[in-house]
């Protein structure tokens, strides 16, 4: 499990991290941020870049700050970052919430959040947020910038907008207004696995009924997305258990597993709807039933 | 036999562990730590294959790379070897073909991993490089995955020189089975599937071979439970005098019962030390642990269980197929202690298990913690399980009508070990431990707060497990004692310590007899050159066999001590004692260093020794055939989420008894230990392969280990039942706590759905599958 050779270079400024990778990205050139995925890969020698770009040492990359009514989120920030909320409004605690069901502590001082987005795994926590709160990526090259939505960003499983000599700066995501609520809930063999399934529910309560209700749906297809027909269902609704099971249901008749096992596929379809039930609940306030079991250790 | 009294000075206490210091302070030292000048590193070429014959194998590309000392494949070893295959499995009459694995897979290969070339360079990055660039032209041959097919008619073949895939058959039991079936009350029927996975120490495998040209000695540093037997195979295979080879065992993280093995890997980089009289360092990585060390893996057994009217056992009968993997590298003791483990802790009549052992192009079987028993504990277990629902009865209550009462021990059995020896149950007093677990469980008050969860929404459930453990394998295991012209009390074992505190325990028996100063012992273990002859670390054998081996040397070298401190105060023997590092006078404040009397005993040319033998040195081989039998009951609870189909483990009770406890905190950390693994194997870990045998879980991403999240309150509740077979009266602990689990964990899971009539037939628990079943039972 050693890696094969490889160049490792060291820009100094963001500017040079894109030249360098224009030189060597005909060549297998890549990004090394927190290297949590890239690293292990290259030592079972399923990647073989043949050069490295490694932006650690790029002080802009570390940018994390509220401007313009979005949380910018530099390339180099790493997961533990949002231990603590990043913000004091609700988009400062969801992001602190689902934050520990990202692998364990270790790798959270080490991975970035960018670095989860450009990889673009199914059971990304952070692509769900993204797709689910409609974030905006902002890709350098030395072609220049451009901002592309988080759903055009993210091709499914493993494969994105990013061209080869492009590089992930800068993911925005919106802040959310003071009165929103949200609920996540996400289904793991171990605390700290790759999600089977997971959900992010988000909405504000006014009156007695859901508004501005955003449902969003991950590890179960080759890549996270709202649920548009079961947003539907609950806006404007009153929100109560039975229509959450409705809404799970809607779910789980939405779900396309991509696995080829078919007990895996039903399973998945199945976890989907529980997923989605479970976040909604949790979103409304109103206790599960007391068999989900959020299990988080390893946070200082 | 006199036995010791716990509590004593040193016995039976919580005395600091001597391996901690060094370990904590990072002064360690694993193989991988040993570093020395002019030191190779070694990458093996493995087979991608599951089946294929080998036609050709091209190294020139690899030699050529910069930093290559050497690329070998058999053809290059074969000259320098006695033979071309690694013949180390145990003898047993059951064998229907001999599968010994080649040292370096020169026709055919038939497992993914099976070492066919190793590339020897400057480091492990440069001999991975080259390893890639050696090219094996193969044929590819069809696989065999599943035990069950393997041998069926029309099968393919593992091995294309074998005419079938049944590598050994044979048949354990006793009694008139079908009599006791054709007079039951009552008959059940249980067809199981138990799955194991592999050892998964944190140090993976690994040695360093130096030969060193001055003392002709060729020195092998290796991560194995079992040194003195790696010598010989070593000795045989170079053609070297075995006093010209020593194995010594550094620090290990971890043997877990692969490391007891003699693999390919350890041959071959002794060989190339040998071959480019420079050292070799090979360090196994968690890839090739996966593909390369052996595993547990598949049972499929097809058992019942007759009862009478009160559901006393009359007869326990049945079929198992055991996966035996690519090779025979250990022999038949997986399966043997599985059937040999189940009817155990009951009054079993008649018994007929026949067990048939399939090649499979897998990774070869041989023993991982327990070693088999706990899936012949399960298999009875859930029996058991089974009777109880259908006749009505709690399930406390139909094992207390067949566990072995207290008052019938010792009882014979008629069961036969694997060397052909009666099984005898020594002591013990299994009702009572099943007992003190329910109490403890609250067993009793379960029922109420199962209701209040239901009526909660919450499923929540309890089960129980007995289990009865062969320890302490024989014949024996060499520890010499002795008193250095320091003064300092030195004791060395052939006995391999993998983490366990072997030291301390050896330490422990030691000091008791000599001084009770822990500090003034050394204690070399795990090392050829400390004594001629052993064995090693495996099957709960270690307190017991070198234990009573250390305590006979301990107590012979005391009596030397007080013969020749007599003499030299002149004394009576019976007026001294040994107190810390000098004998006493009792009573008086005259004393003698332990030092000085040595230097006295060692004797001067022309005198008489002083005590009349010379040296205070004694090397004992306590042989104990019989097996000490330990026994343990677990409750365990848990809540199953009936919408995910995730078990969670939320208590383990666990009521055991070993006999006399050398070290308290040591036996603790044994059975959690077990019970950790137990619960890994109940509800995580999976050796995947798909249809073509190719490994589908080769991370510890794919392959759930247990963690600590995982790991519930644990409860141990100890019992002590001294055996009669050796002098110390201690039993082996160190796969206790896993033998009762995964039954323990199915029955809990059953009772949890007790309502939907679900029931559990393997281990480990998917979500996915357990979900399945909840589904069809709630599903109109």
């Amino acid at each position: 499990m050693k890696p094969a050779p490889f160049v490792h270079h060291v820009p100094r400024s963001l500017d040079e991290a894109v030249e360098m990778l224009a030189r060597v990205a005909e060549d297998d050139g890549r990004i090394l941020a927190g290297g949590q995925t890239l690293v292990p890969t290259m030592a079972l020698r399923l990647a073989r870049p043949s050069h490295l770009v490694d932006i650690n040492t790029i002080p802009e990359l570390t940018r994390i700050e509220v401007a313009d009514g979005a949380l910018v989120v530099g390339a180099c920030v790493r997961h533990a970052a949002f231990h603590r909320p990043v913000e004091p409004g609700p988009l400062g605690a969801l992001l602190a919430t689902v934050v520990r069901h990202i692998a364990h502590l270790p790798i959270r001082t080490r991975g970035t959040m960018c670095g989860s987005l450009a990889n673009a795994d199914p059971a990304s926590e952070w692509c769900l947020v993204a797709e689910t709160l409609g974030a905006m990526l902002e890709l350098r090259s030395v072609r220049g910038t451009r901002t592309i939505a988080a759903d055009a960003f993210n091709l499914g499983y493993l494969e994105t907008a990013l061209a080869p000599d492009e590089m992930l700066a800068f993911v925005r995501l919106p802040l959310l207004p003071a009165t929103t609520r949200f609920g996540f809930e996400e289904v793991s063999r171990r605390a700290g696995d790759y999600a089977q399934a997971m959900a992010l529910a988000v909405c504000e309560i006014e009156g007695g009924v859901m508004r501005a209700v955003r449902l969003g749906l991950g590890a179960v297809e080759g890549k996270p997305r709202r649920l548009a027909e079961a947003e539907a269902l609950l806006e404007g609704a009153r929100p109560e258990p039975d229509l959450f099971r409705r809404a799970g249901a809607v779910a789980s008749g939405l779900a396309e597993p991509v696995e080829a096992d078919e007990e895996v596929a039903v399973y998945k379809r199945h976890l989907a709807g529980v997923v989605v039930e479970r976040a909604l609940l949790r979103a409304a306030s109103i206790a599960t039933d007391g068999s989900s079991h959020e299990i988080i250790r390893g946070v200082p | 036999m006199t036995a010791a009294p716990d509590g004593g000075k040193t016995f039976g206490r919580d005395v600091p562990r001597m391996e901690d210091r060094p370990l904590v302070t990072g002064r360690g030292r694993f193989v991988d730590d040993i570093r020395m000048p002019d030191l190779l590193h070694a990458a093996f070429v493995r087979s991608a294959h599951a089946h294929a014959r080998i036609l050709g194998i091209d190294a020139e590309a690899a030699r050529r790379v910069p930093g290559v000392a050497a690329v070998l494949t058999m053809d290059d070893l074969r000259p320098h070897l006695s033979g071309d295959r690694l013949v180390t499995a145990l003898p047993s009459p059951s064998f229907r073909l001999d599968l010994h694995r080649p040292v370096l897979a020169f026709e055919e290969t038939a497992h993914v991993g099976e070492p066919i070339a190793v590339v020897i360079a400057l480091s492990r990055y440069v001999a991975e490089d080259a390893a890639d660039l050696v090219e094996v032209s193969c044929e590819a041959l069809p696989a065999v995955e599943d035990c069950r097919a393997a041998l069926a008619p029309g099968s393919p073949v593992a091995h294309s020189s074998a005419a079938h895939n049944l590598v050994a058959e044979f048949h354990l039991g006793y009694g008139d089975v079908e009599a006791a079936f054709a007079g039951a009350a009552h008959v059940f029927r249980e067809k199981l599937w138990q799955h194991r996975g592999g050892g998964h120490s944190i140090e993976c495998r690994g040695l360093v071979a130096r030969h060193d040209p001055v003392d002709d000695l060729l020195t092998v540093w290796s991560s194995t439970q079992t040194p003195h037997p790696a010598r010989q195979i070593l000795s045989d295979l170079l053609r070297r005098d075995p006093d010209r080879i020593r194995v010594v065992v550094p620090d290990v993280g971890g043997g877990f019962g692969p490391k007891l093995v003699f693999y390919p890997e350890e041959a071959v980089v002794a060989a190339a030390a040998l071959l480019l009289g420079r050292p070799v360092k090979w360090i196994e990585d968690r890839r090739e642990h996966f593909v390369a060390t052996t595993q547990e893996r598949d049972q499929y057994w097809d058992v019942e269980l007759a009862v009478d009217a009160d559901a006393r056992i009359l007869g326990v009968r049945g079929s198992m197929i055991h996966d035996h993997g690519a090779y025979s590298a250990r022999g038949t003791n997986v399966p043997y202690g599985a059937a040999a483990a189940m009817p155990l802790p009951y009054m079993v009549p008649a018994y007929r298990l026949d067990v048939r052992c399939a090649a499979t192009n897998k990774v070869p079987v041989t023993p991982v913690r327990g070693a088999g028993q706990p899936q012949g504990v399960f298999a009875m277990e859930r029996l058991l399980d089974r009777a109880a629902q259908a006749l009505g009865l709690d399930r406390d209550e139909i094992r207390r009508r067949n566990l072995v009462p207290a008052e019938r021990m010792p009882y014979a059995t008629p069961l036969k070990t694997r060397g052909g020896m009666q099984v005898v149950l020594d002591s013990g007093d299994y009702p009572g431990c099943q007992a003190l677990a329910l109490l403890r469980a609250g067993w009793e008050g379960f029922a109420a707060r199962k209701a209040t969860a239901r009526a909660a929404g919450r499923r929540i459930g309890i089960g129980l497990a007995n289990s009865v453990e062969g320890t302490g394998r024989g014949p024996y295991e060499q520890v010499r004692v002795r008193v250095a012209a320091d003064g300092r009390v030195r004791v060395a074992t052939g006995a391999a310590p993998m983490g366990q505190g072997t030291r301390t325990m050896l330490a422990q028996i030691v000091a008791e007899q000599l001084g009770g100063d822990m500090a003034n012992v050394d204690v070399v273990a795990g090392d050829t050159a400390a004594v001629a002859l052993g064995f090693g670390g495996f099957n709960s054998r270690q307190a017991v066999v070198a234990g009573s081996a250390a305590h006979a040397a301990a107590i012979a070298v005391r009596t030397r001590v007080l013969a020749a401190a007599a003499s030299l105060l002149e004394a009576s023997e019976a007026d001294l004692d040994v107190e810390g590092r000098t004998v006493k006078v009792k009573g008086s404040d005259v004393t003698i260093d332990l030092g000085a009397v040595a230097r006295a005993a060692a004797g001067l040319p022309g005198f008489a020794v002083p005590g009349g033998q010379p040296g205070l040195d004694v090397t004992e081989s306590v042989v104990i055939d019989e097996m000490a039998y330990a026994n343990a009951s677990a409750v365990a609870e848990v809540e199953v989420d009936a919408g995910t189909g995730t078990v969670t483990i939320t208590k383990i009770t666990f009521a055991h008894d070993c006999g006399r406890v050398i070290h308290p905190g040591l036996v603790d950390g044994q059975v959690i230990g077990g019970i950790a693994h137990g619960i890994g194997n109940a509800l995580f870990e999976r050796m995947g392969y798909d249809a073509d045998a190719q490994p589908v879980t080769t991370t510890l991403g794919d392959y759930l280990l247990v963690t600590a999240e995982a790991i519930p309150a644990i409860d141990l509740v100890h019992m002590s039942s001294p055996t009669a077979l050796n002098a110390l009266g201690v039993k082996g602990v160190g796969e206790a706590g896993v033998i009762p689990i995964t039954a323990a964990v199915a029955s809990a899971v059953e009772d949890a759905l007790d309502d939907l009539g679900v029931t559990i037939t393997g281990m480990p628990l998917s979500p996915a599958g357990l979900l399945a079943r909840i589904r069809q039972a709630t599903t109109p």
